[in-house]
């Protein structure tokens, strides 16, 4: 198969507009016969079944977790970009779209993009009308940030949680839509096939996770908004739920996979403890305006942070990145943590840490403080009360939650962090309109790979997931659906419905009646080992090879020797975590295939062999400027497609933030 | 921070579903961490259970990040235990010593039934926010984001109300088995707000009339919801909720 990314001739600024203004359209009275299924219902799900319902179209929508308002987007931190130049400091769409698409290490697709830009205004808009209660000023207005990769402030947020706030957000206006009878809603489900039928998507097999049952769902189309696969790694920021199984069904009915090595590890996030750990915990980036990080300079000080005087710490970002300083983007920042931590420069007792220091910070909003008082000689004291307060307000909840994690008071001792795995921007391959390689089917948020190339920058997932939801699908789907007004909903006493659940269900029984010995989660923390030494912060080909023949003999043993308790007819939370960590282990094979195919640095992907004299990464435009769309071939190989990159506007450099 | 290692008796209620009949199960850890949170040292049981051939505890859990209110147990008679303003994802083994005895419990109230051990039915809070919890505003009506100033005071007052995780710890701290500490931030929040005006009356009506058929039982001063609230959540707010009940109820009649 040719792919082909559909986006529209002419120029940048006016693809998108025309677009919309030749898109087919559904009449009111076909929507109320053509049915949605959308699974997920975080940002980029929640938004869209919303908006699919209001429109009139009959939608249904599922997640597994007890209610559509605990998917994972309630855990952003920071905040959510938009090209609004409330700030007056320059922004605009085009700026919104050259730092995305230069943050993604120019391995995005520029019309996805520019139509990111274009419609992240309408997203605020949208959602303060909702009741979002973002941050604002004295005079009523709404408030803005930095985050890392720009220099205008255009970040909107809601304290540290933005994400919660759109999300409920999202969720009030999916739940309206439920009360008015346009979305059927199914919580505590999880998707476990897609039904093909002529070559398209005609629905799911879903589970009841209560009651052990699978069910059959017909749709015209079918929607993914899944989320992302951190998890592979097993320690992540994601949710404990989070999981690539829809995705991963997809890719196994035919849907390409793309670029699934883009991994994007967060430089801020609380270090792991001990080998209990079960999940990480990111503090936001947001921190980075007003933290500064560094190191003692010199070797496995011992000293606690307060006792080392000034002239001995070193700010390494503020000293390898003047430019943008603390405010590098993530890939930059996390391996500049890496390589200190490496070199023997690590804090705390598994000396891998740095600090986050808010001392500065503190001291220079508390003379800010004061001064507004008319009070500049205040005594010290009186000045870091002040500027406490000031850093309380903006990121309390983080240092509340830092402090009950780690026991230790963030405002007295700089944090401690380290980076971790959060975001993956790989994702089934989508063309401009979010279809999938399988017609009828989409993919929606961090389930696409589409807008972030090989790094994303932050606040532009909840920036994306909306978009995709609120303002793009609502057009696409139409253009596929205006073919589809002649097509009956299909019985799902269909033989492809009866086959696709038979195979769900014997898949199910065969795991049940492994009964071996090693639990779920111990093949899951293995797995997460692997790929996180050899498919992490830093890759090389010898490693990655190793990794496929791990991973391949921890698949084998997995099904040989798993042991699930309980019965598959009830509720059994083992057995839900065994198909997903059995997914897991065929995705981390493929992560590690495209890992070592990219022979080039780029974004969060860095190749040891491909790399600057001073340890940059070095990305290789004449080789590897494509997107990488691979096949998953019935003998359980892939074959590599390649949609190649073309520039017609941001010219490709190399990323330089000194 | 001091670390150290702790033995522990956990006594958890056990319940195949909604229908059987529960009853406590008595069960040993051993060499917990302090570092460890509560939920991780219920992995390490969970683990040593499969291994044995038992069943595992079903408990709910998610972000494990204190934010998407699925975790949900009564520890030694406390919603989330011992930590004021916190959830059990977040609550830390330094919270308890060595040889300690701990209660674990679902939350009882009559509109959260149990599914299974420790899990319950929250969908009662769902179809609560499905009678008015929202801005009736379809995607793309919306006015240019600034176009109308709050006041700061409200804007963050209202921000204070939607930190509400929906957890539903309020109803499990309350001896009535009352919603009004969850339903009243919603409601706050909304009419706090400039553009949740319009349904102003309709909403804290049909809200509540959907809390009552629920089954959520009255309130009667205890505040024990707001002590035991993850996040805080202001008794001020069932307050204001009463008022809007109360404002609307006046203006029903006189139409």
């Amino acid at each position: 198969m040719v792919l082909d990314a559909k986006v529209p001739h002419g120029e940048m600024k006016d693809k998108w507009e025309d677009y919309k203004g030749h898109v087919k359209l559904v009449n009111p009275a076909n929507k109320r016969k053509l049915e949605v299924i959308v699974v997920g219902t975080g940002l980029a799900g929640a938004s869209a079944a919303a908006s699919l319902g209001e429109m009139g179209y009959k939608v249904k929508a599922f997640c597994f977790q007890d209610s559509p308002r605990r998917a994972h987007s309630i855990a952003a931190q920071g905040g959510i970009n938009a090209a609004k130049n409330y700030q007056n400091d320059g922004d605009s769409v085009f700026r919104l779209f050259y730092d995305t698409v230069k943050g993604g290490d120019y391995r995005s697709r520029e019309g996805n993009v520019h139509r990111l830009a274009e419609v992240s205004t309408s997203i605020i808009d949208q959602c303060v009308a909702q009741g979002v209660p973002f941050a604002r000023e004295y005079g009523g207005l709404l408030s803005n940030r930095s985050f890392g990769g720009t220099q205008v402030q255009r970040t909107f947020y809601a304290a540290g949680q933005t994400g919660q706030q759109l999300l409920l957000g999202a969720y009030s206006a999916l739940e309206r839509q439920v009360a008015l009878g346009n979305v059927k809603m199914h919580a505590r489900h999880e998707m476990l096939d897609v039904v093909m039928i002529d070559g398209n998507a005609r629905g799911i097999i879903a589970r009841d996770l209560v009651s052990g049952n699978l069910e059959r769902h017909f749709g015209h189309a079918v929607l993914l908004c899944s989320g992302g696969y951190g998890n592979v790694f097993y320690l992540s920021t994601n949710a404990m739920g989070s999981n690539v199984t829809a995705a991963w069904k997809a890719h196994k009915r035919g849907a390409y996979f793309g670029n699934p090595c883009f991994t994007q590890i967060h430089p801020t996030c609380i270090p792991v403890s001990g080998d209990h750990q079960s999940k990480l915990t990111l503090m936001s980036e947001s921190l980075r305006n007003d933290g500064r990080i560094w190191v003692p300079k010199q070797k496995g000080d011992t000293r606690i942070a307060s006792d080392i005087p000034e002239e001995e710490r070193d700010y390494y970002l503020e000293r390898r990145y003047p430019a943008f300083g603390n405010l590098v983007p993530r890939d930059v920042a996390s391996r500049a943590a890496k390589e200190r931590c490496d070199e023997g420069f690590g804090v705390g007792t598994t000396k891998m840490a740095v600090y986050l220091d808010f001392k500065d910070a503190i001291i220079r909003y508390g003379k800010i403080e004061a001064g507004k008082t008319g009070n500049e000689a205040a005594e010290d004291k009186n000045i870091w009360e002040l500027g406490q307060k000031v850093v309380e307000e903006k990121y309390g909840n983080l240092f509340k939650m830092y402090e009950k994690i780690t026991g230790e008071d963030p405002y007295k001792l700089p944090m401690r962090i380290y980076p971790a795995v959060h975001y993956t921007m790989g994702g089934l391959w989508v063309n401009y309109e979010l279809q999938t390689t399988i017609p009828g089917l989409y993919a929606l948020g961090e389930a696409n790979f589409s807008d972030h190339g090989a790094n994303r920058l932050g606040a532009s997932a909840l920036m994306q997931g909306l978009a995709d939801g609120y303002f793009v699908i609502p057009y696409t789907l139409g253009n596929y659906l205006a073919d589809e007004i002649r097509t009956n909903a299909i019985p799902t006493d269909h033989p492809a419905f009866a086959e696709t659940e038979k195979a769900v269900s014997e898949r199910i029984n065969t795991l049940i009646n492994i009964n071996g010995k090693q639990t779920v989660e111990s093949f899951h923390k293995r797995l997460g080992k692997i790929m996180w030494d050899k498919c992490g912060m830093a890759r090389n080909e010898a490693g990655l090879q190793s990794a496929i023949e791990e991973i391949r003999k921890l698949k084998k043993e997995f099904w040989s020797d798993v042991k699930i308790p309980g019965e598959v007819n009830e509720y059994n939370s083992e057995l839900d975590k065994a198909g997903r960590v059995a997914d897991f282990i065929e995705l981390g094979e493929l992560m590690c295939l495209d890992a070592l195919d990219r022979n080039e640095s780029c974004g969060g992907h860095f190749r040891e062999e491909s790399q600057t004299e001073d340890g940059e990464a070095r990305r290789d435009d004449e080789n590897y400027s494509y997107v990488a769309a691979w096949e998953l071939k019935p003998d359980g190989n892939w074959d590599l497609h390649k949609e190649e990159l073309s520039f017609e506007i941001v010219k490709p450099t190399q990323r330089s933030y000194k | 921070m001091e670390h150290y290692h702790m033995n522990l008796t956990l006594k958890v209620w056990r319940q195949k579903n909604t229908k059987s009949k529960g009853n406590f199960d008595t069960y040993k850890v051993k060499d917990i961490s302090s570092e460890m949170s509560f939920l991780e040292m219920f992995d390490v049981l969970n683990e040593q259970l499969i291994k044995e051939g038992k069943l595992p505890i079903a408990f709910d859990h998610d972000c494990r990040e204190g934010i998407c209110g699925m975790c949900s147990m009564f520890i030694n008679g406390q919603p989330h235990g011992p930590w004021q303003q916190n959830t059990t994802c977040q609550l830390h083994m330094r919270a308890f010593k060595d040889g300690d005895t701990i209660v674990v419990e679902p939350w009882r109230s009559q509109a959260f039934p149990v599914v299974r051990d420790l899990m319950v039915d929250r969908s009662a809070f769902d179809r609560v926010i499905q009678a008015g919890g929202y801005i009736s505003v379809n995607t793309g009506n919306a006015v240019d984001a600034n176009a109308i100033p709050i006041d700061k005071k409200k804007a963050d007052e209202a921000f204070m109300a939607a930190a509400c995780i929906g957890c539903g710890a309020c109803v499990a701290a309350c001896p009535n088995g009352s919603a009004m500490l969850f339903v009243g931030a919603k409601i706050s929040q909304l009419s706090l707000l400039p553009q949740g005006d319009p349904e102003r009356e309709s909403r804290a009506l049909n809200m509540i009339t959907q809390m009552d058929k629920e089954g959520f039982g009255n309130c009667t001063n205890v505040y024990a919801c707001e002590a035991e609230c993850p996040k805080g959540i202001s008794v001020a707010n069932i307050a204001r909720m009463n008022k809007e009940y109360l404002h609307a109820g006046l203006g029903t009649e006189e139409n």
